[in-house]
Parts: structure tokens; C-alpha cells; sequence
């Protein structure tokens, strides 16, 4: 048994009273939990334990939903392209991916009741960790475009700036906001520098006085140098520019252009990258990812992406107080910096509560081609793993267990197996519900759960007498027994009451006849019938006469056949008729004979 | 295929209906209900999309339904239909020990007419408290839609592949008329009439064939059409525009068919993917003028012209329902989503 990675965690049944016993058993997304007394008789109630409540909330569903139409389409994506055209379709799956969780999570935040906070809070840090996902390993950016995504991210997963910035200028006068200063900085740590020279232009006009400082801070604001990946200018030239740049900030600071204006010394602090600096406007920053991407931009811009580790490490340890205990947020920011696929998905995993994001991230990477295999001990891969868990909790829901079907059919070694455990267990309350489970059956050719699925709605059927339905349903299973069992109560019917009931059945067999002998037997019966009253006693006498030569009648049948050709011995008709009915009577003579017999033998010895 | 909103909506639709408009007013249809099936709490809901021109609204949340009100509702919504008067009456359809799900249910006011699983068909009147009649062991199998032929009359199909017509003038409880097809009793899951020609009726079934009928002539049908490769859940005419069916399917697609009796040739139908479908007759039409039958009845393709096309973008998981006024389509799916297509080529 393998260490367990985190502490169980402990969940009280409230209504278990304290130092009970409790008994319980596994379900397939939950535990049955239930109170036990060594003697006497127990508790009448049955706790049912939930691991997942989001499945049953609303607006996650749409999650749901809309995932799985997108995953189903990203399974159909050619495996023959090169990876080259590839890429921008993963690219634009995993963006569809996000827009989907930021699509609820903008629903959520209009719900706005404190129980869905905790979700809408989840889903931000999923997105959160998708985006960087997406930065780091499907898009595999290189040094200089590394750098720019992630300014993108950062700018993405913080958007106070831009409500602050639209307080600040709907004010009567923005230079004089008290968050002014606030707004401008910002700008500047998310390297957005045109804002925030629009931004500085309104103090300047305030100040002009000191409008020479203002001049050169803009000029210096405007001249940092941003890789452009797709322009002609190599890693190289970009680096050897932006030296240039931060040499001349460095200059403007040393020799104390700003030293008069607190503001703009700060910002060429920034400009510098200049850590204490940094570290002194945490508030504005926020998160240590934050201060990672800023101190990059301004010490390193054509960071690699292996470098990116020890940055990180080095950011998140100066940014939190050694006090602050790292979330599991920043740890799995922080092996996601390291490259560790692995490290990442198995943190995600603990830490929530449900394995739709591991599941649809696994599957993505691992269509890119990023996951190595790695078996795992009961031989499937992790992808699969992950996905079957999903799928599996899938199922336990009364509604979304048909979303789970095309998860199980994309698993390639458990999933037809898993999915023949689970369908058979779907709750059948209405043929139509039976009718869309068959088919999902019939497609993928489980004909052992086909059979016993038709078997359950006949014998529903039977059992309220409607015959009709239920030989239907044999039909389509191709159950000659069960058609059997139809035919017989059926002709049971007959023999207690003398007629036929559901004439608009039999009358209509069709080649359905042919699926059991006495279901064969029952329509050529009804057919003798049929002709006896239109009197044409010459066909249905050799209908009969077929019939008992035929050997497809049932036993208890033999003696109302034979009735049946009395009266028909009894007519007057033309020649054929006389030999048909002579036939007859031998016919019965000697079964009677026969039957005489086997009495006789067996009475008395 | 731009003109098509989707929009999830967190429970499986099971049936959807456009609300009735006036058609002097010459309006877009812009209320729809739906019934959601499969839920612990099912409901019917009401939606309504915004009208053309609305200039209050952004050009991206155009069209697109917005929730006005909900209904609970106790079981699967099976079916759907308008009328202005609600009144609830418990325990119609049933078993020996139990309740049986009513499958179907058509009305022409004041009169309803509902049949179920349980293989009876009775009749209501908005009215009325208790039932008016009651047919019992109308049939032996599960009645799994109903339509009106005539105002005293209604069609019935059920899961032995046959179509009753039942005549409400007389009073026996048998059908005054049984069709089927020759071969294999495939179950029948739903009937439309046209619009214009009473006789003219079409059918969906198990396999995904179309079949359509002429109820004065014969016992089989004029056409069959290979349609769709699962069942067809529903079948519907254009009300304005018979030349045009539309039907959905258990296999995710919703097909638009178009057949057009003159010798032109039909504009082709835009986006989306285009196939003609192969189609067989069953029968030559008995003698008489040709050029009088209806081209549906005479589905082959080379004759009439028959186009089709998918409606819907892209595969999804089964299309329950669909219903079509004017321009309008809407179609619930079991993907929890719905499809708003304002913009029908009728």
C-alpha cells in the first residue's frame, strides 16, 4: 500500500449520533452510511455521503455540456497531420475550453448567493491554471514570445485595474484621485505603457512647472523596446536594444531627473525592476506570480523556458512572508513554472473535488503529445485513468450519465467494459428512456445488455398484460423464448375465455411469426380461424390438418385441435374434402389411441 | 448556418413549441416552450427571443432565448401543446398497479385527446372535469403518437409499426382503418398530417425512415426514405409551407426536405451540407393523373426533386424535438442545449 499523499479529511454525519457505530458501503460516486447497534435493531435511515455536489448545480451543468461537445470534437481531430497545423487547433480547443469555464463563471457571479462563491472562486483559479497550461506546454512559446503571454495571462487575471482606472477618469479631476497614482503604477507593472503615458499626460498638464519631467519620463516610457515575434528582428537585436534602453533609465536615476517628483522615481524604480521596489507595492501586485512576470519584464525579458524555475521559486519565496503557508493554488502554479506535467495534474486532482478539469487538461496534453506514458499499475494510461474516474461520477447522475457514454467510448482499453457495467443500471421509467438506452447499446453491439434490457421492458409489459409491447420488445432483442412465453399467454387466453384477445396483433404478425415456433403456431391458428368463419372449410381444414402434421402445436393444444376437426368431419363438401377428412380422423384416432395407451400403461403399475 | 443560436440550458429538452401567433399581424413567432425530461424535477419553461430590430439589444445576445417563466411538472414532459386553459387530470393513463406514461397528446379546442403507454386513448374536453371517452384496449402495444386527420378524426401509430385511424363518430372501440408496412413491424414513433391535403400523412420510425401515406388509398405507404440512421423522434410539416418536412432524429441531426413539384429547380439550399437522400416508391400511384399527385407522394428523386439538408452544425447527442412556424426553428437536443434558427429557407 503507497503512502497517502494528503490527510484523509474527516466528514461529520450530522445525523449519526455522537460514538455510534457506522455501517457502510461503496457506491459508484458516493457511501450508503448507515447506523448500526451490535444488537437490537438499528436506525432507520441510510445517510447517502457525496464527495460531488457540483454535478447537481445548475449552471455548472452547462459545464458540462458544452465540454463535452467540445471534447467529443477534439477525439475526431486527424492523428496523420503534422504537429505544425496541429498546434493552432489544440491552441484554439483549449481556448474554447476556457471561454466555456469563464461563460460560468460570469453566470455564477450573477447568482451571486454566498453558497456558489466557493465555485466561483474555484473556477477562477482553474482558469487561472488552464491559461498557464496553455501558455506553457500547448503553445510552447519560446524566449520572447514566452514573456508576452504571460504578460497576457497576468493582465487576464486582473481586471481591478481597469475598474479602478474607469473611477479614476469618470472623476472631475483624475490627476487628484486619491487612486490615481495607484492606476498609473499598475499600468506600468503590467508593461502597459501607452495607458499609462495617457494616464501621466493628465498630471502633467496639473504641473506645468515640472513639465520637463514629465517630457523625459515619456520618452522613456515610450522607447521600451517589446519582442515582436513576428518581425524581423531576432532575439538577439531585441536584447541588445532593450540593454540600451534600461542602461538609459539607469542614467535618468543616477543622475536624479526625478528626484524632485516622489511618483516618477518610483516608476523608474519599476522601469528598473528593481526588487525592493517591487516588493514595496505588493498591494498593487497582488500574487507572487504577478511580481514573477513584472521582474521579468523589466530584468529579463527573453527569459527561456527552463529558466523559468528558478525565478519562480526565488519570486514566490520573496514575495510571501515566511509566516504565509503556500496555498495549493501556488504550488501548482509553481510546478507548472517547472515544467512538471505530472506534478501538476496530481495536485489538481487532490485538490478538487471533482475530476472534470483533470480530466479534459490530461486528455488535451495528452493529444499534444506532452504526457509520456506511463502505465499505470492496473495497466491503463494516466489519461484514461482520469477520464474513466470522470466518466464513472458522470453516471451516478439521473440526467447527465448519456454525456459519460462518449467519455467511456474514448477509452480505449476499460471503457466498453466500464460502460457494459454502467448502462445496465440506468433506471428505466419510460420506454422512451429504454428506447435511447437500447440504441447507445445496439451501436456499440452489446448484444448480452440488449438482450436483458428488452427482457426487463417485456416482461414490465407482460406483467400489465400488454402483449403487445412486449412481443415487440422480443422482436427487437430476437428472444425466440420470450416470444414463446407471449404465444402461451396468449393461447392460455384463448383457452379460458374462447376467443382472442389483442386481434390487432395477431391478425398483423407479419415475418415476426417466424421467430418462434409457437408464435408460428398462434398466427396460423388465428388464420384457420379466420377462415372457418369465412367458410372456406376446404383451406381450413388443410390448414389444419398442417397444423396438427406440423408438430409446432403445443401439448395442451392437442385436444382443442381435435375439436376443432369435429366439426369439420361433419361436412358435406366435395371430393378433396373427403380425403382431408379422412386423413383427420385417422389423424385422431390414432393419438387418441396413442394417449389411451400411455394412460393405461401408466395407471395401476 | 450563422443565423443558428444555441444555448445550454442545464436540463435535457424533451419537447419544445412555438407559442401560436396571430397571423394578421404578419409577427415572427418569438415565444417558445419547452419540457424537459429526465430530471429529478422536471419543469416546462417558456422562452422568448427578441424581436427583430430590438435596438436595446447587443448585437451578440441577439436572438438569443431568455428564461420568462417556469412550470414544474411531476414525470417526463412527453408532449406538448398549447391551450389556454390548464387543468390536471391525475391518473388518466394507467396500468393494473400503476401509472402508465401518456406518450402523446393533441388538441383541437375544445377537445384533447391523449394516448399513452398503456395503449388507451381518451378524450378530454378543456371544459370538463371527468373524461368525455375512454377507448380502451385501443391497442395492444404502446400508442406512441397522435394526430388529427379531420375534426372527428385521429391517426395513431405504435410500437408494432401500424397506423390507426379512428373515427370518433362511431362508437365502437375498434379503428375504423389499420396501415402497416409489409415486413418487418418497426415501431412508429411519430405522425404528421399535411397541412392542406387531409390524406397525406408522414411517419417516422425506428430505423430513421420516413414513410409517407395516402390514408384513402391502400394499406402501405406511397414513399419510403431512408432518412436518418437512428429514431426519427419527430416529423413535421411546414404549417404555410407544406413543400417543406422537417424532421429529428436519435442519431443528432435535424433534416430540412425540400420537394418541389414544378419544373424548376429549387434554390439550393444555403450552407450547411447537401445530400439527396435515396428514395424508393412502394407502389406505383394507382392510374389517374399523374400530375395531380402530390410530389411527396411520388418521392423519387428524379421525378419531383427532393433536396435535404442538415440544419443543425455540427453532431450532437440526439434531437428530441423540433417545431417550426414561419421562419422559425427551434429543437431541443439531449445535450441540455437549444437551437434557434431565425432565418429558414421555406
Amino acid at each position: 500500500m503507497e503512502e497517502v499523499d494528503v490527510e484523509p479529511v474527516v466528514t461529520k454525519i450530522p445525523a449519526v449520533s455522537d460514538g455510534k457505530h457506522m455501517g457502510f458501503a461503496w457506491g459508484p460516486g458516493d457511501i450508503l452510511v448507515y447506523e448500526t447497534l451490535h444488537k437490537a435493531s438499528g436506525c432507520s435511515f441510510i445517510h447517502e455521503v457525496r464527495k460531488d455536489e457540483d454535478i447537481y448545480s445548475p449552471i455548472l451543468r452547462k459545464l458540462f455540456n458544452e465540454s463535452h461537445h467540445i471534447f467529443v470534437g477534439l477525439q475526431t481531430i486527424r492523428e496523420d497531420l503534422p504537429s505544425k497545423s496541429r498546434k493552432p487547433q489544440f491552441v484554439s480547443i483549449s481556448k474554447n475550453y476556457r471561454s466555456v469555464i469563464r461563460a460560468c463563471m460570469e453566470e455564477l457571479q450573477q447568482v451571486a448567493v454566498c453558497s456558489v462563491l466557493s465555485q466561483v472562486s474555484i473556477l477562477l483559479a482553474i482558469e487561472l491554471i488552464w491559461n498557464l497550461c496553455e501558455v506553457l506546454f500547448i503553445d510552447a512559446a519560446p524566449a520572447g514570445s514566452l514573456l508576452l503571454h504571460l504578460l497576457d495571462w497576468v493582465r487576464l487575471h486582473k481586471a481591478d485595474v481597469d475598474e479602478k482606472a474607469r473611477d479614476v477618469l469618470q472623476s472631475d479631476s483624475p490627476a487628484e484621485h486619491r487612486d490615481y497614482w495607484d492606476v498609473v503604477m499598475s499600468y506600468v507593472l503590467q508593461g502597459r505603457l501607452d495607458e499609462a503615458r495617457q494616464m501621466l499626460m493628465k498630471q502633467a498638464t496639473l504641473q506645468p512647472a515640472a513639465r520637463n519631467m514629465y517630457k523625459v519620463m515619456d520618452t522613456l516610457l515610450s522607447k521600451m523596446p517589446f519582442f515582436n515575434p513576428s518581425g524581423t528582428q531576432t532575439l538577439t537585436e531585441f536584447d541588445v536594444k532593450w540593454r540600451h534602453w534600461h542602461e538609459e533609465v539607469d542614467r535618468c536615476l543616477q543622475d536624479n531627473s526625478f528626484a524632485s517628483n516622489k511618483h516618477l522615481e518610483i516608476i523608474c524604480k519599476l522601469l528598473l525592476g528593481d526588487e525592493d521596489t517591487l516588493l514595496e507595492h505588493k498591494e498593487l501586485l497582488g500574487t507572487w506570480y504577478h511580481f514573477l512576470v513584472t521582474r521579468l519584464l523589466f530584468c529579463h525579458p527573453t527569459v527561456k523556458p527552463a529558466e523559468l524555475h528558478y525565478y519562480a521559486q526565488s519570486c514566490m519565496t520573496m514575495f510571501l512572508d515566511s509566516r504565509s503557508v503556500p496555498e495549493p493554488l501556488d504550488s501548482i502554479l509553481l510546478a507548472a513554472f517547472e515544467f512538471d506535467i505530472h506534478q501538476v495534474i496530481k495536485d489538481c486532482s487532490i485538490a478538487l473535488n471533482n475530476w472534470w478539469f483533470v480530466a479534459h487538461l490530461t486528455d488535451l496534453l495528452d493529444h499534444c503529445k506532452l504526457l509520456q506514458s506511463h502505465n499505470l499499475h492496473f495497466g491503463s494510461n494516466l489519461r484514461e485513468f482520469l477520464l474513466l474516474e470522470y466518466a464513472a461520477g458522470l453516471f451516478t447522475h439521473h440526467s447527465l450519465w448519456q454525456l459519460a457514454v462518449d467519455y467511456f467510448d474514448h477509452c480505449p482499453e476499460f471503457g466498453r467494459v466500464y460502460l457494459e457495467l454502467q448502462i445496465e443500471r440506468v433506471p428505466l421509467d419510460t420506454e422512451r428512456k429504454a428506447l435511447k438506452v437500447l440504441r447507445i447499446c445496439e451501436q456499440r453491439q452489446m448484444s448480452e445488455q440488449v438482450r436483458s434490457i428488452c427482457k426487463i421492458m417485456a416482461m414490465r409489459a407482460l406483467r400489465n398484460n400488454r402483449l403487445g409491447s412486449a412481443l415487440s420488445w422480443s422482436i427487437r432483442a430476437k428472444d425466440a423464448a420470450f416470444a414463446t412465453l407471449i404465444s402461451e399467454r396468449f393461447l392460455q387466453d384463448y383457452c379460458t375465455r374462447g376467443t382472442f384477445s389483442d386481434l390487432d396483433l395477431i391478425d398483423n404478425l407479419g415475418p415476426a411469426m417466424l421467430l418462434s415456433d409457437r408464435l408460428t403456431f398462434l398466427g396460423k391458428y388465428r388464420e384457420f380461424h379466420k377462415l372457418y368463419e369465412e367458410k372456406r372449410f376446404t383451406e381450413a381444414a388443410k390448414l389444419l390438418l398442417s397444423l396438427m402434421t406440423a408438430k409446432i402445436a403445443p401439448r395442451s393444444f392437442w385436444m382443442t385441435l381435435l375439436t376443432d376437426a369435429l366439426p369439420l368431419l361433419e361436412q358435406k363438401e366435395e371430393e378433396d374434402i373427403e380425403v382431408t377428412k379422412v386423413e383427420l380422423l385417422r389423424l385422431a384416432l390414432a393419438r387418441n389411441l396413442a394417449m389411451a395407451i400411455v394412460k393405461e400403461g401408466t395407471v395401476g403399475t | 448556418m450563422e443565423s443558428i443560436n444555441a444555448k445550454y440550458v442545464s436540463q435535457k429538452i424533451s419537447k419544445t413549441r412555438w407559442r401560436p401567433i396571430s397571423h394578421s399581424f404578419l409577427q415572427q413567432p418569438d415565444i417558445f416552450a419547452t419540457g424537459s425530461w429526465d430530471n429529478e424535477h422536471n419543469k416546462i419553461s417558456f422562452w422568448s427571443i427578441g424581436s427583430h430590430g430590438s435596438s436595446a439589444m447587443e448585437d451578440e445576445f441577439e436572438g438569443e432565448p431568455q428564461l420568462s417563466c417556469e412550470q414544474k411538472h411531476d414525470g417526463d414532459v412527453l408532449d406538448l401543446q398549447k391551450i389556454s386553459i390548464a387543468q390536471q387530470w391525475a391518473r388518466a393513463h394507467r396500468y393494473p398497479c400503476d401509472n402508465a406514461p401518456c406518450t402523446g397528446v393533441v388538441c383541437s379546442s375544445p377537445e384533447i385527446v391523449t394516448v399513452g403507454e398503456d395503449g388507451r386513448i381518451i378524450v378530454f374536453r378543456a371544459d370538463q372535469e371527468g373524461v368525455v371517452r375512454v377507448i380502451e384496449n385501443a391497442d395492444s402495444s404502446t400508442i406512441h403518437a397522435v394526430t388529427y386527420l379531420r375534426t372527428t378524426e385521429i391517426l395513431t401509430v405504435n410500437s408494432i409499426g401500424q397506423l390507426k385511424l379512428w373515427d370518433f363518430r362511431q362508437q365502437s372501440n375498434s379503428p375504423s382503418q389499420i396501415l402497416s408496412l409489409s415486413g418487418d413491424r418497426v415501431p412508429l414513433h411519430c405522425v404528421d398530417r399535411h397541412p392542406n391535403q387531409q390524406h397525406i400523412v408522414a411517419t417516422g420510425g425506428q430505423d430513421g425512415m420516413l414513410c409517407v401515406w395516402d390514408v384513402r388509398q391502400g394499406n402501405t405507404p406511397f414513399s419510403l426514405m431512408e432518412a436518418h440512421s437512428a429514431e426519427m423522434w419527430e416529423v413535421h410539416f411546414h404549417p404555410t409551407n407544406p413543400d417543406h418536412l422537417f424532421t429529428c432524429s436519435e442519431d443528432g441531426s435535424l433534416l430540412h426536405w425540400e420537394t418541389s413539384s414544378h419544373s424548376e429547380m429549387p434554390s439550393f439550399l444555403q450552407g450547411g451540407r447537401n445530400s439527396s437522400m435515396m428514395s424508393r416508391s412502394a407502389m406505383a400511384p394507382a392510374g389517374g393523373n399523374q400530375s395531380l399527385i402530390n410530389a411527396w407522394l411520388s418521392g423519387d428523386s428524379s421525378k419531383g426533386r427532393l433536396e435535404t439538408s442538415h440544419m443543425l452544425p455540427s453532431q450532437t447527442l440526439s434531437v428530441n424535438s423540433l417545431d417550426v412556424l414561419e421562419q422559425c426553428l427551434v429543437c431541443g437536443t439531449d445535450g441540455e442545449a437549444i437551437f434557434v434558427n431565425r432565418q429558414v429557407p421555406v
